[in-house]
């Protein structure tokens, strides 16, 4: 490990970038030009692309994801492993292999999908099957009394879901539904690969053209956790919202 | 009002119900009182289907259950409605407020206006004293108060028979007090109750009847002055003997 830092000093390549960025009044320029030429695209990308793509199929998988959740609980057998077959296969594959599939696969048996509808078939899918668990936990850990209660004053088990067990087990997911959320959105930068043209192809697209690779990703990179900063608190303050019923 | 005829209940090998046969009448008050590991919880759960016995037959009002057959899941539920349970531990719903527990089965299950439904379940919390706390969340109350807030729920959809599953046994000693009062209240106006209790004092002022259960058995019934004092079963003398102590 050390070695591989030596040799890398050694090359000078670092103390050029950073005397470049520092020192060298010219190559400040440079790069102020880029990072600033492609601000406005990549903000672009991420407000015009990144972020619906984001919210469509986070919505899309919520609503796949509560279904399935409801069908691994209900007391058909053949439900059950119609959703526990799903999330097997969605969650044993790996996400850029079923993008690949969506797109350039099914053309071979005739089926075409544009860019945009393929991402959001594949990140629905995936947030559906992962979502799925997330919500029969919070299901599951909404105390049996509530169920017992619920059914006393006459409701039939809809009802007692939709009533009582389901806005409580919301508070109950709404920290890892917002994990799952902050890694879709650094996930539908794979969009990229099947040629959807979201903020990280925008920024592959301009990299290619100025061989800034380290600062253009980088850029990119920040915007990423810009959005993320953002996202979390919005977490914290519907967590907070929902918390004031509960006794601390 | 209830009738119960030959209910038999199993968990797995363990035989909780043996044969029992119970009648309550209009306007009764049932103590149901017994060593833990009786039944009597789980007969009390029968009693609005939380329990689904195997055999035997349960008729409350112009309802009947026979559970020798294959139960629907909308049978139940209709069956449900003529009863009004109040948990050992409350079960209230933390999500609403009081008053949005007390109007919950107005509004969801018998499609009340939520304009009536809010006046009504009003006077009921205010009718069991908690009249200053309409909007106060479960987690900000005593466990007396959810307990009075449990009656009212329970209450609130009109019916006719309630069922208590040990509803002081979770409270802090200083609170039994102000649910007793309720539920005495309760009594005087003619309610039904069935009430699975520790609270002898409860049972012997304002039962009418008391049931003794071990083991699965109705072992004897009767008046409370007869059950408490005179009487004969050797069972029910070494139970009260324990608790008097």
């Amino acid at each position: 490990m050390t070695a591989h830092i030596r040799k890398f000093q050694r090359s000078g390549l670092v103390k050029m970038y950073l005397n470049n960025i520092f020192t060298d009044p010219e190559m400040q320029e440079k790069y102020m030009d880029i990072l600033v030429s492609s601000f406005l695209p990549l903000v672009k990308g991420a407000f015009y692309y990144t972020i619906p793509l984001t919210l469509i199929t986070f919505g899309i998988g919520l609503v796949l994801a509560i279904f399935t959740a409801l069908m691994r609980l209900s007391n058909l057998k053949t439900l059950q492993w119609i959703a526990r077959v799903y999330v097997s296969i969605i969650r044993g594959t790996p996400l850029l292999v079923q993008l690949f599939i969506i797109f350039f696969g099914l053309p071979s048996v005739g089926v075409t999908i544009n860019p945009l509808y393929s991402a959001i078939i594949g990140f629905s899918l995936n947030m559906g099957a992962y979502n799925s668990e997330i919500i029969r936990a919070a299901i599951l850990s909404i105390p049996k009394g509530q169920w017992e209660a619920s059914h006393s004053i006459g409701m039939t088990n809809l009802q007692a879901l939709r009533r009582v067990v389901l806005p409580q087990a919301t508070r109950v997911s709404i920290p890892p539904l917002s994990n799952s959320f902050i890694g879709l959105i650094k996930d539908t930068s794979l969009a990229s690969t099947i040629t959807y043209t979201e903020m990280f192809r925008n920024a592959q697209e301009i990299a290619a053209n100025n061989y800034e690779f380290l600062l253009v990703y980088t850029e990119a990179a920040a915007i990423y956790w810009v959005i993320c900063i953002g996202l979390s608190f919005v977490q914290d303050r519907v967590e907070n919202r929902l918390d004031q019923y509960v006794a601390k | 009002m209830i009738t119960v005829k030959n209910l038999n209940k199993y968990f797995g090998d363990l035989h909780v119900l043996k044969n029992i046969n119970m009648d309550v009448n209009r306007g009764e008050v049932v103590v149901v009182i017994g060593p833990s590991g009786s039944g009597k919880t789980t007969l009390l759960r029968s009693l609005n289907i939380l329990e689904t016995p195997e055999e035997g037959e349960i008729t409350i009002g112009k309802q009947s259950v026979d559970f020798s057959k294959p139960l629907k899941k909308a049978q139940a539920v209709d069956f449900r409605k003529q009863t009004g349970m109040v948990f050992q531990n409350h079960n209230l719903f933390p999500h609403f407020t009081a008053l949005e527990n007390v109007m919950e089965g107005p509004v969801t299950v018998q499609k009340v206006s939520k304009a009536k439904a809010r006046e009504r379940a009003a006077d009921i919390l205010t009718k069991v004293g908690l009249g200053e706390k309409l909007d106060t969340y479960p987690h900000q109350l005593s466990g007396g108060q959810q307990q009075r807030v449990g009656i009212a729920r329970a209450l609130a959809t009109g019916v006719e028979v309630i069922l208590f599953d040990e509803p002081t046994s979770a409270l802090d000693p200083e609170l039994v007090g102000d649910v007793l009062d309720v539920m005495k209240e309760l009594a005087e106006e003619g309610m039904t109750m069935v009430v699975v209790t520790h609270e002898m004092s409860f049972a012997e002022e304002v039962a009418d009847r008391v049931i003794f259960m071990d083991q699965g058995k109705i072992v004897e019934e009767g008046k409370p002055e007869q059950i408490f004092h005179h009487t004969n079963e050797p069972r029910t003398q070494q139970f009260l003997n324990r608790i008097r102590k």
